[in-house]
Formats: structure tokens, C-alpha cells, sequence
């Protein structure tokens, strides 16, 4: 096991420099300038001679090779650079952000877990009856609604419930506070678009764990389990579930880590400074540095929890943990 | 004595897109203490289907066991309730399979396959069921069962797979096993092997057993008296030796003629079954073989035949022509 797991991370390496190289590319490629950006943001006249002292500054002015390869240096050295557009360093600017949409995404995925894979079980178990109807106009529903409509129609709903309730419409902070720091002022800023979220993340996991539940269900050695004559419980948790979950560990790493970075709207519409939103502005604004930064990182992420799904697979199936 | 099994006028249906399907359509047969019988019939005859029924493991929907009686040591599993039901899987009446390579669980070891059936019936601790399996995997003849108990089922071979399955199916020393093509999917020489163990661990510990297959020289070796089946029914019954030698159905006749046999002079060719089994949602009111049958007359197509004593003792058929063809049988 263990010579697997470096033996994953060494596979990692050829993944990280190659995602370096697209997005150093594409960041390139988008027409605009930091420099001209940075230095006529009122719309002015720009002067040629300022925009080149800028351009030597932040080493834009050398061969693309010269600039690739000192980025990629300067991450194995630990070095992340210091963002074009606000002068910070990059750590600093994705340290506060990281936080939110972290803290975001761990709890979506724990609330879609909690939701998907009972209601996903008992939806299989009593696959035709009202109960499985129920669940999966639910969860077709979570999968057809966008999540930022989600997003704006449950701040409506609070904001015209704490009118109603208190006479002073209320809605929930935008500064984040770590939980350990205001455990219910956190929890007030994350909740909803955590829930939001948490729900689509829940809607496609329950399908699937559906499924894969029904699929194994009609599988022989259950059948074997019947005959047996074990009792109802021990044959779907023991014999049933461990098998269908393979598919189901694997769609909750893609989704949770395609949270990390893909948040974007959900931050938007809930005003949070998070990572997402971060990347758009980088983006926006030239900030290679910082983009390249946020790119790496997120796909420093995608590794790490393929990583852990296929640990938790192995785990899950003998078949693979021997072969 | 009763018989320790008697199922009585069994009906299993299951609806299907296409109609109704008569999987087992009136079945009733006897099973004494300790003794084999073998159900034979092509792939759509109803054997496997009965076999589950025994167990009630027809999946509802789409099947349902309609009517009938199934007498088990004087109880009707029919009218039992499902946790009494329960109780009968797995310690009265152990159940193997056709796949091994499917019926048993691919993330649970052979250890834990074993015990869970000890700890459901006989409310074993873990040590003691272990033991036990231990003890059973020895018995089914797999070398080094300390370690076996601790593997997957994906780390052995499909015999002794199969050999993990009859111990789970020995383990809380039931009266009856019931082996659904047991050997099917196996291998022909470790074919061999697996019915030879069957059979001696069943004469051993004195377990009835009911052997489905379609396998004609497995029923010769093995089973003390055959049921022949055909589109649902049971169109011929007998002791073994009977059915082997002196067939008095057709059907029987046609499957007997078509595996070649040692007793016999060399003939120059097989002779198969002609024609396709019946489509069990269009039978009529006659005999369901009579489209593939050559001693078909106008009788056939109007009334079913009943299953009815032959000249033999204990020997049944259910043919209108059945003394005839006895006749013919002696001529030839």
C-alpha cells in the first residue's frame, strides 16, 4: 500500500507540470496586458516607457521559456510568487480565501453524503413504490436546478421569513469568521450556500448510489445472502452497500474536488470572498501569478483526492487491494 | 417415516411484458430422508425455478408461487412467515449454487461467508464460529483452510469456490441441500470432483439432497430417483435406473439419445433434441412436447397428458403412448 500511494505521487509530478504548462500558456494566449491594466485602470492615456518598467518588474519582458521555467523553479523551491495585480504575496491572497470555499465544500459533501446514500439505499429497496418516486422527483430536481437560482431564491426566503418574524429583514454575513472563532456567526455565513449546494451535490450522488444499489441488489451472491437466511439489515449493509458504493466514492471525490475551485457562482451569489471568485478576478485582471497559482492549486487537489478515492477503493474492494 | 420434503401441486408464476409465464405449473414430488434426486430439463424447464421456490426466493415481483404445498419435516414453508422462513434458509436447507464466480460476495472474505450463517442460526460468538469454519473448510477438502479463511473469493479457483459454497451450505448441518447446477460452470474433470464430494459428504452426514441439472450422467451417478421436467411439469419420474434404461416419455427418450453413452453401441452420430423449447406464454391445452415429439398423435394436441404409474414400480410419465413406446423399446 504504501509503495502505491508514492508510487501515485511520482505519477502526480509529469500531471502537475503538465496542467503548469496549459494554464501558463492559456493565461498568455487572453488578449489584455497587466501592466495596462494595472497602470490606466481610470482609462487614460498609458505611457509606453511606464508599461515596459512594469513589464521588467514582473519579468514579463523575457522569452516565454525563460518565464515557464522560472515558474516552475519557484514552485519546487516553495516559492508562489506575489501577485501581479495587488502586490501581495499569492499565499497571503489564497490564505484568506482558501477558508470559505474549503469549509463550503467539506460541508456540501458531508450533507450530500448524509442525504444521498440512505435516501439513494432506500430508493433501490423499494424501487416502484411512492417512497423511490418521491426521492427521485427530489433529486431530478437538485439535478435540473442551478444551484446559484437555489442560491438567490433561498436568500429571498430568508430575507421575507425574518421580515415577517421580526419586522427587520435579516440576511446572512458576508465576512467570514473561522467557526472556532464565532461558531454561530460561521455557521450563518456558510450555512445556506452550503445547503444550496450540499443539495445538487446530494441530487446526482443519490441517483447513482440508486443504481448502483439496484444493480447489486440483483447480483448473485445476494441472492446467496438470501439463502442463507440472513435477516433484511445484515444483507443490505454487509453484502449490499460496500459493493455499491465503489461508484458512489468516486463521484463524491470528483464533485468535491471540482468544489474547491468551481464555486464561482455559489460565491457570487452569496457575496464570499472564496477561491472561485478569486481565480475570476485573477483571470480578469492579468494576475498570471496569481491564476497560475489558483490553477495549480486546485489541481494540486483534484490529485490528492483522486489519491484518496483510490485508497478508499482499495480498501472497499479486496479485488483491487491484492492485484 | 414421512418424506422429509413433499411439495404438492406447486405453481410459480411470473408476469412478464409478453404474458404470463407458468415457470412451474403443478409440480409435486417427494424427497425422503437422505436421498438424492435429480431434476433434470433443458434451460427454461422450471427446475431452477422450483428449486427456488422450495427456499421462497422467487423475487416478487415479477414472480409469485400461486398455489401448492411445500411440506417440509411436517411444516408448509408456504404458510410459514418470513423470519420463520428465515430460519429454515440456510440451517434446514442449505442452497448451492450454479456461479461460483458470482455467488459469493467479491469484498468479504471466505471466513466471514462462512460464519455469518453460524452466527445467524446457531448465534455463535466468533471464536466458535470460526473453529467451525475451519472445520468445514477441511471437510470440503480445501488444503490449508487457515489461510483460505482469511482470503477473497477472487483469490481461488472456481472449484474451490464452489467447494466454499457447499460449505456454507453444510455449515448449520441442514436435512436438505439443494444444488442448482452445481457443476455447470465448472471445469469437466473438477466437475467430477465436486459431485463426488456431494455425494460423500452428503452419505456422511445423511443430508437429502436435490440436484437440478441438465446433465443426464450426472443424474445416472448421483441421484437415487429422477424428475424429468418439461415446460413447468414434471413428464416423467422414477427411480434413476428406470429413467436411464427404460425411458417411457419421449422427451426422456429424445435427451438420452442425445449424449453419447458408454453402454451403447458406438453410434454414428448424436442425435439432438429437434426444435426449440415451447414459449411458455403460448401453451395450449395440449401436450407441450408435441410439437417436437415423433410419436405425436391427434390425442396430444387435445388433452394434457397426467403424469400416470407406468408398468414400472415407482415409475411415472406423463405420455399417452408411454406402454407403447415400452413395447417399442423391448422390439428394438
Amino acid at each position: 500500500m504504501h509503495r502505491y500511494i508514492v508510487k501515485r505521487l511520482l505519477l502526480a509530478i509529469p500531471t502537475l507540470v503538465g496542467a503548469a504548462a496549459l494554464v501558463f500558456v492559456l493565461m498568455r494566449l487572453i488578449p489584455g496586458d497587466v501592466c495596462v491594466v494595472r497602470l490606466g485602470a481610470g482609462g487614460t492615456h498609458v505611457d509606453p516607457a511606464s508599461v515596459a518598467a512594469c513589464h521588467r518588474q514582473l519579468g514579463l519582458d523575457n522569452p516565454w521559456i525563460v518565464q515557464f521555467l522560472d515558474f516552475l523553479w519557484s514552485y519546487c523551491t516553495f516559492d508562489f510568487g506575489i501577485s501581479m495585480w495587488s502586490g501581495n504575496p499569492v499565499v497571503q491572497e489564497i490564505g484568506t480565501r482558501l477558508p470559505v470555499s474549503l469549509q463550503i465544500a467539506v460541508m456540501a459533501t458531508v450533507i450530500a453524503v448524509l442525504l444521498a446514500i440512505p435516501l439513494g439505499t432506500i430508493s433501490a429497496l423499494k424501487e416502484g413504490t411512492w417512497l423511490d418516486h418521491v426521492v427521485r422527483v427530489v433529486s431530478i430536481a437538485g439535478i435540473a436546478t442551478p444551484s446559484f437560482w437555489l442560491g438567490i431564491m433561498s436568500l429571498i426566503l430568508v430575507l421575507n421569513v425574518t421580515s415577517l418574524a421580526t419586522g427587520t429583514p435579516w440576511l446572512p454575513p458576508i465576512d467570514y469568521v473561522p467557526p472556532w472563532k464565532d461558531f454561530w456567526r460561521n455557521l450563518s455565513i456558510v450555512a445556506l450556500p452550503a445547503i444550496t449546494v450540499g443539495y445538487r451535490y446530494s441530487a446526482v450522488t443519490m441517483r447513482i448510489t440508486r443504481s448502483a444499489m439496484l444493480e447489486v441488489l440483483r447480483e448473485d451472491y445476494i441472492r446467496t445472502a438470501r439463502a442463507k437466511g440472513l435477516i433484511e439489515k445484515i444483507i443490505i449493509n454487509r453484502h449490499a452497500l460496500k459493493n455499491a458504493l465503489l461508484p458512489v466514492v468516486t463521484l463524491i471525490g470528483i464533485e468535491f474536488a471540482f468544489l474547491i475551485g468551481g464555486l464561482v457562482i455559489t460565491e457570487q451569489v452569496f457575496n464570499l470572498n472564496g477561491i472561485g471568485r478569486l481565480l475570476v478576478q485573477a483571470v480578469q485582471n492579468q494576475d498570471n501569478v496569481l491564476a497560475q497559482a489558483l490553477v495549480m492549486l486546485v489541481v494540486a487537489i483534484f490529485i490528492f483526492t483522486n489519491l484518496v478515492v483510490d485508497v478508499l477503493y482499495a480498501w472497499l474492494d479486496p479485488r483491487i487491494r491484492f492485484s | 417415516m414421512p418424506p422429509l420434503l413433499e411439495v404438492k401441486e406447486l405453481h410459480t408464476e411470473f408476469r412478464t411484458g409478453a404474458g404470463l409465464v407458468r415457470a412451474v405449473d403443478g409440480v409435486s414430488y417427494t424427497v425422503e430422508h437422505g436421498e438424492t434426486v435429480a431434476v433434470v430439463g433443458e434451460s427454461g424447464s422450471g427446475k431452477s425455478v422450483g428449486a427456488l421456490s422450495i427456499l421462497r426466493l422467487i423475487a416478487d415481483p415479477p414472480g409469485r408461487i400461486t398455489s401448492g404445498e411445500i411440506l417440509f419435516d411436517g411444516r408448509d414453508l408456504l404458510s410459514l412467515s418470513e423470519p420463520e422462513m428465515r430460519k429454515v434458509r440456510g440451517r434446514d436447507i442449505g442452497m448451492v449454487f450454479q456461479e461460483p464466480m458470482t455467488s459469493l460476495n467479491p469484498v468479504l472474505t471466505i471466513g466471514r461467508q462462512i460464519t455469518e450463517t453460524l452466527e445467524e442460526h446457531q448465534g455463535a460468538d466468533r471464536g466458535t464460529a470460526e473453529r467451525r469454519a475451519l472445520e468445514l473448510l477441511e471437510m470440503v477438502g480445501i488444503a490449508d483452510p487457515r489461510r483460505r479463511l482469511r482470503q477473497y473469493p477472487h483469490q481461488l479457483s472456481g472449484g474451490m469456490r464452489q467447494r466454499v459454497m457447499i460449505a456454507i451450505a453444510l455449515a448449520c448441518n441442514p436435512k436438505l441441500i439443494i444444488a442448482d447446477e452445481p457443476t455447470t460452470a465448472l471445469d469437466v474433470t473438477i466437475q467430477a470432483q465436486i459431485l463426488e464430494l456431494m455425494k460423500s459428504l452428503t452419505r456422511k452426514l445423511g443430508v437429502a439432497q436435490i440436484i437440478i441439472t441438465h446433465n443426464l450422467g450426472v443424474v445416472a451417478r448421483y441421484a437415487s430417483r429422477v424428475n424429468v421436467m418439461y415446460a413447468g411439469r414434471i413428464v416423467e419420474a422414477g427411480p434413476a435406473e428406470a429413467i436411464y434404461h427404460r425411458p417411457r416419455h419421449p422427451y426422456t427418450m429424445a435427451l438420452l439419445r442425445s449424449v453419447p453413452r458408454l453402454d451403447r453401441p458406438r453410434q454414428a452420430r448424436l442425435d439432438p433434441v429437434e426444435g426449440q423449447p415451447p414459449d411458455l406464454t403460448r401453451l395450449d391445452g395440449g401436450c407441450a412436447f408435441r410439437p417436437r415429439c415423433r410419436f405425436a398423435v391427434e390425442r396430444c394436441g387435445e388433452t394434457r397428458p397426467a403424469l400416470e404409474a407406468t408398468s414400472d414400480a415407482g415409475h411415472l410419465a406423463a405420455c399417452f403412448r408411454s406402454a407403447e413406446l415400452a413395447a417399442e423399446e423391448v422390439a428394438a
